[in-house]
């Protein structure tokens, strides 16, 4: 049983999916979509623990071989990662409509459990595979299941964000798969670990099919960035998680733009490893600006947001910048910067937006002005609300600060100044945004005419405390987070030669 | 428990304070500090903690001398004011109080940087709901300056302490000495919480804001907690000479002219703690010593000016010197206490000042600064003047205002009773409080040498005050007495002072008009581009983004033919 872990990852999810759709009934829909996301966090933990032990686990699907045949490979990198995802949708499922009662999605609840748990599988899949050409196909069963996440919102707008998040989305995974065609054609593998193996060949400078080489990793950077949200491809992105349920939001934040991070730099560094990409291609002189520009307008742009959800959106923006800089810092120390913050950003920001959720149940708004008294009136949420505020801006004792002492550092270690000031300073924005939340909650008064709110139930508020608790509990406890994060940029780093 | 750095036990009991209700909340306000006390004082001496984080040699405590003579002095003061807020209602403040001054004692026993700056950002960050809890929108706004600037000084620490790591490849908080960005960074952070020259006006703006209690936490931790910082990590650093005399001058100005008799006590700790940067600019045994003795005393001495001034408040519900007067025979207990702590400070014998200033006096004689000796001088005959004479005439004495009230509460007097006889204690009798000094004491306060310079100092400036004051009021302007004493106050101040104080208001205001309107038009224009319905606020169409992906890409590709 055990060795067939890696598959079981991806595909208790996937048939979960659609066995939801058999059936049907609420009671039991819900029971199966609570257990299959502990069932993933189960397989995931074990995963991270036998690679911890043994190093990478190579499964050949159908007992092929690869090149041939499909592999998943799981090493350090891709175990973490799937542990975060499955951990955030683990606690999210209490938020799902069924719970929170939402009349629209309640008589189709099944269909609702269905595509979540989809999105779920094609999130695990993207990390599990060592197949490019598989990748993609997970990372459109994940899309997909985004959009129609997205198009659930409350408002008939959610349907237009969507829509947008539909094209841009496609264009990004287009993208993507022009780059793997080119690099088929160049190297005539998709395995991951023959690609590391195969390309240099065609990378080498001088040989015809250099520039081809060269076109694919454009085509796959820009790809990616799209699904990442890197600024300036970033507009999907408001639109999206500001109109998606706000569950949705908090699981989307959570896990999609990570695991496109994580794809990312299994590309840059473990396919084409980083002395090409650096050196030949400089990939650092495009993103590196574009990351500290995120940092900066990705938090302006939060300042000024009128609604609580646009405002988290806006500042995930930003967050996706630092986790960019670490990737654009070039050294390991980056790279352990930047994965340190997927993971506590993924607690941090989903933590928030299930606090969000929690305001959007009583409040029935997301507006910020709406917020007056929810200080004293929702004392607990609003707690976690300025906790994982704290934890944003980078306050020591949260994760926020381990994230950005390693960023800071790595830039320090390259004698980057100005880039680590940049670093700290964009932080004090972040302390304006957390800061008008706070104020409005705690110092102005509900209006006397508004109507009476109160607490949410603890079904809601232990699994927000849960992901609060967590950037405390990591940002004091390191050993889990910057310990594996570390073992785990090494192993990127070694790229898979 | 001993690897429980002191102040923990306050920083956590505190926190179980909201569960619990009237007696036995009383009761646990005052068993906390005294409970963290003992266990300091159950921690065996020379004791060092190292822990380590993400891979990091760090130290959580380390017990010295230096940090047990602040242990001391602040779980004692931590008593006290426990005892004075007793029955304050709602938990907000007692919490507040009780976590502000943990980890103000755990800062104390850092021996690291990472660990020093976490209780650091602590303190700011707990000692601000003291300012909050006062209700209304002027100490809202007060409380959130105040914040930005504690919390700026934390940021230069961490800063500073990542680049004292990267050059010395050590995070010990050990001395320091100005060398490199790094220790000039750090340096700033401590100046800003020690309330150097031109970095002071947080706490004049922010220390009246408090509550009456939390008035007294404010005053006795955040700045000697800096005071510990510099002795620590810079003593012997020349510029703090300087600074420190310039410290001990230009508050008296303001104190004189002040109004607001809490505010007064603010300008005038911010005197007293030009004395204490002297002493750590000197740099010898003697100065350093003096430093700590004088922290020690001073903690006790201000804390009880501010308990005075906080009873004051509490019970006539203004704490403006030309409102009051004449309280003495309504509120006779607590004006003997404000008299004891305006001896002490002023440095009258037999009372605390006197033992711990005179060290710091008689070092920089015998590092024959002569420049520095005189502004000394002249900066105690001020303190006479603000501290010791106006506070305890104008809030009781003076022009009768009429005011009738209760003596103040008993738990109040307790309080104020103890410091006095802490003051009183150690001047009569110094030797407990040199047997704490870091450095082995030879010191002989009581010689007639000191003893009559310190009287001649004291005699003319109470002479000056009378002298002016007298002078003063004789003009008939009688109508108006609580304004007079104002008038004549500001009369004594030359008109040019006045005059220039004018220009620069005008000019003030002119530039505060101009900066604010411009600030506006920043804001304007920023949330035109980054508002809701601004170029980078508002989600773009679809199109502009796929046309950037393919300004991206092309991009990319130009990048590496270059």
């Amino acid at each position: 049983m055990s060795e067939h872990l890696p598959i079981l990852q991806v595909v208790v999810p996937l048939l979960a999916g659609p066995l939801c759709l058999l059936l049907r009934h609420r009671l039991l829909v819900r029971g199966l979509a609570t257990a299959v996301p502990l069932a993933c966090l189960t397989i995931a933990g074990l995963l991270l623990h036998r690679v911890q032990q043994v190093g990478a686990i190579s499964y050949h699907i159908g007992g092929w071989a690869p090149p041939l045949g499909i592999e998943y490979r799981i090493d350090l990198a891709n175990a973490y990662v799937m542990v975060i995802v499955s951990a955030i949708a683990a606690v999210v499922m209490p938020f799902l409509p069924g719970h929170m009662g939402s009349a629209m999605v309640r008589r189709r609840e099944h269909l609702f459990y269905a595509i979540f748990l989809l999105a779920l599988a094609g999130l695990l899949g993207i990390s599990a595979t060592g197949d490019m050409f598989n990748a993609f196909v997970f990372l459109e069963i994940a899309s997909l299941a985004s959009y129609s996440l997205v198009a659930l919102g409350r408002h008939r707008r959610a349907l237009v964000a969507a829509y947008s998040y539909l094209i841009i989305g496609t264009i990004g995974g287009t993208f993507f798969l022009l780059g793997i065609g080119l690099m088929y054609q160049m190297t005539g593998t998709l395995n991951m670990v023959d690609l590391a193996h195969r390309l240099p060949e065609p990378m080498s400078p001088g040989t015809p099919g250099s520039r081809t080489v060269l076109v694919a990793f454009a085509f796959l950077a820009v790809g990616l960035s799209i699904k990442l949200a890197v600024f300036p491809l970033h507009q999907w992105l408001p639109r999206a998680y500001a109109h998606a349920p706000s569950a949705v939001s908090a699981f989307l934040a959570a896990t999609s733009t990570k695991v496109s991070y994580y794809l990312l730099v299994r590309v840059v560094f473990s396919l084409f490893g980083a002395a090409y990409v650096f050196d030949a291609l400089k990939l650092d002189r495009l993103l590196l600006p574009l990351s500290i520009v995120a940092m900066f307008a990705g938090s302006t742009a939060a300042i000024f947001q009128t609604d609580l959800k646009r405002l988290l959106a806006y500042s995930s923006v930003a967050q996706i910048g630092y986790m960019t800089l670490g990737v654009s810092l070039a050294s390991v120390t980056g790279l352990t910067g930047g994965l340190v913050h997927l993971f506590n950003h993924a607690l941090m920001k989903g933590g928030l937006f299930l606090a969000a959720a929690c305001y959007g149940m009583r409040l029935r708004s997301s507006r910020i002005a709406d917020l007056a008294g929810a200080g004293r009136l929702m004392p607990w949420t609003t707690a976690a609300f300025v906790t994982g505020g704290l934890a944003l801006i980078g306050v020591p004792g949260t994760a926020g600060f381990v994230s950005k002492w390693y960023l800071v550092l790595a830039a320090l270690e390259q004698g980057r100044w100005l880039v680590a000031v940049l670093v700290v300073a964009s932080s004090l924005l972040a302390v304006a945004y957390v800061w008008r939340v706070v104020e409005v909650a705690y110092f102005a008064d509900r209006d006397a005419g508004a109507h009476p709110i109160k607490e949410v139930p603890p079904l809601l508020l232990v699994p927000t405390w849960i992901l609060i608790g967590a950037t405390v509990y990591f940002g004091l406890r390191t050993e889990l987070t910057a310990g594996v994060a570390e073992a785990a940029a090494g192993v990127l780093w070694e790229s898979l030669r | 428990m001993s690897g429980l750095p002191p102040g923990m036990i306050l920083v956590l009991g505190a926190l179980a304070l909201p569960l619990v209700r009237g007696r036995l909340r009383q009761l646990l306000v005052v068993a906390l500090p005294v409970a963290s006390y003992a266990h300091m004082l159950a921690l065996p001496a020379d004791l060092s903690v190292g822990a380590e984080l993400f891979g990091y040699a760090l130290e959580p405590v380390r017990v010295d001398r230096l940090s047990l003579v602040w242990g001391h002095v602040f779980h004692i003061v931590a008593i006290l004011t426990a005892i004075y807020a007793l029955r304050v209602k709602g938990a907000t403040e007692h919490v507040a109080g009780l976590t502000y001054a943990g980890s103000a004692i755990a800062a104390a026993f850092a021996g690291d940087l990472i660990t020093l700056f976490v209780f650091w950002e602590l303190t700011a960050v707990t000692s601000v709901f003291l300012i909050w809890a006062r209700p209304g929108a002027r100490s809202r706004r007060a409380g959130l300056r105040y914040l930005v600037i504690q919390v700026a000084s934390g940021v230069l620490l961490l800063a500073g302490s990542v680049l004292t790591y990267l050059e010395r490849g050590s995070l010990a908080f050990d001395h320091l000495g100005l060398s490199g960005p790094g220790s000039v960074l750090i340096f700033l952070a401590f100046g800003i919480k020690a309330a150097f020259p031109l970095l002071h006006n947080w706490l004049q703006d922010a220390y009246p804001e408090a509550t009456v209690a939390g008035t007294v936490f404010l005053s006795a931790f955040t700045t000697k907690l800096a005071i510990y910082a510099l002795a620590r990590a810079f003593p012997g650093t020349a510029i703090l000479i300087p600074i420190g005399a310039l410290m001990t001058l230009f508050p008296i100005v303001y104190a004189v002219i002040e109004n607001d008799l809490r505010r007064v006590l603010a300008y005038s700790l911010n005197n007293q703690l030009g004395f204490m940067v002297v002493g750590i600019g000197i740099g010898t045994e003697l100065s350093l010593n003096g430093t700590a003795a004088h922290a020690f005393a001073h903690i006790i001495y201000k804390a009880l000016l501010f308990m005075a001034m906080g009873a004051v408040l509490h019970r006539t519900g203004t704490i403006k010197a030309s409102a009051l007067g004449g309280l003495y025979k309504s509120m006779p207990l607590t004006a003997a206490c404000c008299i004891v702590g305006s001896l002490s400070i002023s440095g009258f014998p037999l009372f605390s000042g006197f033992v711990s200033k005179s060290m710091i006096l008689s070092a920089g004689a015998e590092a024959h600064m002569l420049v520095l000796s005189l502004a000394l001088l002249v900066a105690s005959a001020g303190v006479v003047d603000h501290s010791g004479i106006k506070i305890p005439f104008f809030a009781f004495f003076a022009h009768d205002s009429g005011r009738r009230v209760e003596e103040a509460p008993w738990n109040m007097l307790l309080a104020m009773g103890a410091a006095a006889a802490i003051c009183i204690g150690l001047g009569v009798y110094p030797q407990p409080l040199y047997d704490l000094l870091p450095y082995p004491v030879s010191y002989v306060p009581y010689t007639t040498a000191h003893v009559v310079t310190s009287l001649e100092l004291l005699l003319f400036a109470a002479l000056a005050f009378a002298f002016l004051y007298r002078s003063g009021r004789y003009p008939a302007e009688i109508e108006s007495v609580n304004l007079d004493f104002d008038w004549t106050y500001r009369r004594l101040a030359p008109r040019a002072v006045a005059a220039a104080r004018r220009r620069l208001a005008a000019l003030h205001a002119a530039a505060a008009r101009r900066l604010d309107a411009a600030r506006r038009r920043l804001l304007r224009s920023l949330e035109r581009t980054y508002g809701p319905s601004g170029l980078l606020g508002e989600p773009w169409p679809t199109g502009t983004t796929a046309l950037w992906a393919a300004v991206l890409l092309a991009a990319y590709l130009i990048l590496s033919y270059l």
